[in-house]
């Protein structure tokens, strides 16, 4: 299959190993922030297999994850409601905010549908004009214009009966927030290859620049890590910051120009909480108030997104790199994919659900 | 940068409500670790008895004139016809496949149909049809059954459930209790066709090629697995949960590692570009015409030379072995080399959101 295969060759794979293991001359720590790449590191075994020479954390990759389960709430209520649907991607499903998870909440007996696009929910509202179709928009900036796209088109079609409740996420604000913490880390960040694709990277260099850190632009198969990987320790060990794109195939420094700019005709750029964070500052985005009319905060009279501090999970940890998921106490007994304490867990993406699903299990517990 | 940087409370993460809830949700239907968990919890302790416990494909029962193997199923599917298939092939298949993967040539069927009211006349015909073409395919009769109509909304659309009774050919094979170190795992064909056909049907997803479900009878190379003298350890048809469930079970009940090998695993490019744009693993899609096999490494060649004859194994794969637990109950080598986990699926596959 093109476009995978070769980036799965097993002799080029073992090659790009072993010149990554003659570079590194100390254990550096490389973040990630994206769920695919986090499970492509896992699934593929090649975290396990760099253990010795890298140190691997993963970030706050998820969309799912840093989605506030107060925000779930919102949709839970929201889909319980009379004469509402609402309408999510598969993966928000299964994430449990503080009363239950949007399956529970279907198993109760409100309005919940799975789509594949949110110009699926349009179609939906456009043939069933009685019914308030609601599509809960979360997600980065790979996400985002799609929504976006969603919204105008229901505005052209004149619908009265759309609305999103946003609660999309911008990556580059969320690596600043690591890289200023105090007990910070981070030596070397793999940027997200699809958020670049869309937002184009060269806004970076100004991380780059003020933290003194490298960011190298990666892809999601095997080979685009190890190649990601490798820039990254290059970079690392000659002592020269720097911005470098390994995913060239896809990623171009302006992005796309069609798709940022359909992200700014609909949201503005706010300041939001993020789950196992707290605010980020300008790390997400909200609708622009001439378009109130296809904003489900704004339709349904719903508060503004807030966070509580409540619980055990340690999801920021793992998300800030400071521990690993097995080294959260909850790991594998209180919190499984079946019974999830945090949303790491349980999204398909999350980092915590990875380590579940493919790390060496001798502390797990499958009940 | 941020604004509740104040020790520790800044990282951690709202408490969810993490029990089962009140309520039945989709995921304990789809064949994985909860629905085992409904099965063992809810049934096994209500009315286990030495048949039951098994968790076999089919029971197999003694009679005064020998062993018949008996075996129940009910068919939801949405929608009712999709590509390679319908609800009435499934149904039939289905319950001939669990009888002929337990070592048995099924026999007689019962058909009971729970039908929406409102339903149109033509697709009920349309689903009789097919489930008569299967029954003459697989070599079974319809021999007793049930009709209801519910009200609108009581089932969707119709609902069918199938039993079936088979006569087992002996010896049958001990099943996943048997399975031993170094034995061989085979699956019968390309895998995830038909989770792939009804996702894409059911969701109206426009790939080309169109993904097509993989729904026959199994009866045939099993039946000449067996008068080769080619008995399986075991064998199980990979529906719900796909060949990650069945492996998963037969680790349980044999508490061996069962290792497979990324690259063995055959898997069509129709269902591989699926997975790989919705984030699905194909071993754990689910499979209507195809069956994981598990035989002792002397029987491998001479296994695959007959399944090989049959056009609905004759693309049947080594995918992988029995070794002692270790590390997890199942492994998998991937391209580089490294053995990994390869959990259990829990709960339907949802696609990812980016």
């Amino acid at each position: 299959m093109k476009f995978v295969d070769e980036y799965r060759d097993p002799t080029l794979l073992r090659q790009q190993l072993t010149l990554l293991r003659q570079l590194a001359t100390r254990r550096w720590v490389v973040m990630d922030v994206c769920g695919g790449q986090t499970h492509s590191l896992l699934r593929h075994g090649l975290e396990e297999a760099l253990d010795d020479c890298l140190d691997l954390v993963h970030g706050p990759g998820c969309p799912v994850c840093v989605t506030p389960a107060e925000v779930i709430d919102d949709a839970v209520a929201l889909a319980f409601r009379p004469n509402v649907v609402l309408t999510s991607f598969g993966d928000m499903l299964r994430v449990p905010g503080r009363s239950g998870s949007l399956l529970q909440a279907r198993a109760a007996g409100a309005n919940v549908r799975t789509v594949y696009s949110p110009a699926d929910a349009v179609c939906m509202a456009e043939k069933e004009p009685n019914v308030q179709f609601v599509f809960f928009g979360v997600g980065f900036e790979t996400t985002a214009p799609a929504t976006a796209l969603a919204v105008l088109q229901a505005r052209q079609l004149g619908l009265t009966n759309f609305s999103v409740l946003a609660h999309h996420v911008r990556v580059e604000p969320a690596m600043r927030a690591l890289l200023e913490l105090p007990d910070n880390r981070i030596q070397g960040f793999l940027a997200a290859g699809h958020v670049c694709t869309v937002t184009g990277f060269a806004h970076y260099s100004q991380l780059v620049d003020e933290f003194q850190i490298p960011i190298v632009v990666t892809g999601f198969e095997p080979l685009d890590l190890l190649n990601g990987l490798i820039e990254c320790v290059r970079l690392l060990e000659a002592g020269s910051p720097g911005l470098r794109n390994e995913y060239v195939r896809s990623a171009r420094p302006e992005g796309n120009p069609h798709a940022r700019r359909l992200m700014d005709s609909v949201y503005q750029v706010s300041t939001i909480p993020w789950r196992g964070f707290g605010l980020i500052r300008e790390g997400g985005l909200t609708m622009r108030s001439n378009l109130a009319e296809f904003d489900a905060r704004q339709q349904f009279e719903l508060a503004a997104s807030t966070l509580s501090n409540e619980g055990d999970c340690r999801s920021g940890d793992v998300m800030a790199g400071r521990i690993k998921p097995s080294e959260c106490p909850l790991f594998g007994k209180a919190c499984t994919p079946d019974s999830p304490v945090g949303a790491p867990m349980v999204s398909s993406e999350g980092t915590c659900a990875a380590y579940f699903r493919y790390a060496k299990p001798v502390e797990i517990c499958h009940d | 940068m941020t604004d509740h940087n104040n020790g520790e409370t800044w990282f951690t993460c709202p408490i969810v409500s993490h029990d089962e809830g009140d309520r039945i949700t989709l995921a304990y239907g789809e064949g994985g670790r909860l629905s085992r968990k409904l099965i063992r919890e809810r049934l096994l302790s209500r009315f286990g008895n030495d048949h039951l416990r098994q968790l076999g494909d089919a029971a197999l029962l003694p009679t005064k004139s020998g062993q018949i193997a008996f075996s129940t199923d009910a068919y939801t599917v949405t929608p009712l016809f999709f590509p390679g298939g319908d609800i009435g092939k499934l149904a039939v298949f289905g319950t001939v496949n669990d009888l002929a993967v337990s070592g048995a040539i099924p026999r007689w069927l019962s058909l009971s149909l729970v039908i929406e009211e409102g339903l149109v006349w033509s697709v009920l015909d349309r689903i009789l049809d097919s489930v008569q073409a299967a029954a003459t395919l697989a070599n079974v009769s319809i021999v007793t059954g049930d009709t209801k109509v519910v009200p609108r909304g009581a089932v969707d659309q119709i609902f069918l459930t199938t039993s079936g009774i088979g006569e087992i050919l002996l010896p049958a094979p001990v099943g996943p209790v048997g399975l031993q170190l170094d034995d061989v795992l085979i699956v019968s064909g390309p895998i995830g066709c038909h989770g792939a056909a009804v996702l894409c049907a059911r969701e109206q997803l426009d790939f080309d090629p169109t993904p097509t479900s993989d729904c026959a009878p199994l009866t045939t190379p099993l039946v000449a697995l067996h008068a080769a003298g080619l008995v399986p350890r075991a064998v199980r048809d990979a529906t719900r949960g796909g060949v990650a469930a069945v492996l998963h079970e037969w680790a349980d009940a044999s508490h061996l590692t069962c290792v497979i090998d990324d690259a063995s695993v055959p898997v069509g490019d129709e269902v591989r570009v699926i997975c790989e744009l919705l984030g699905l693993d194909p071993l754990n899609l689910a499979n209507e015409g195809t069956f994981v096999l598990a035989t002792p490494v002397g029987l491998v060649e001479q296994t695959l030379a007959v399944l090989g004859q049959h056009a609905v194994t004759a693309r049947s794969a080594i995918i992988g072995r029995l070794h002692p637990r270790r590390i997890a109950p199942v492994t998998i080598v991937r391209a580089i080399g490294r053995e990994v986990v390869l959990d259990e699926p829990s709960g339907s596959p949802l696609p990812r959101i980016c």
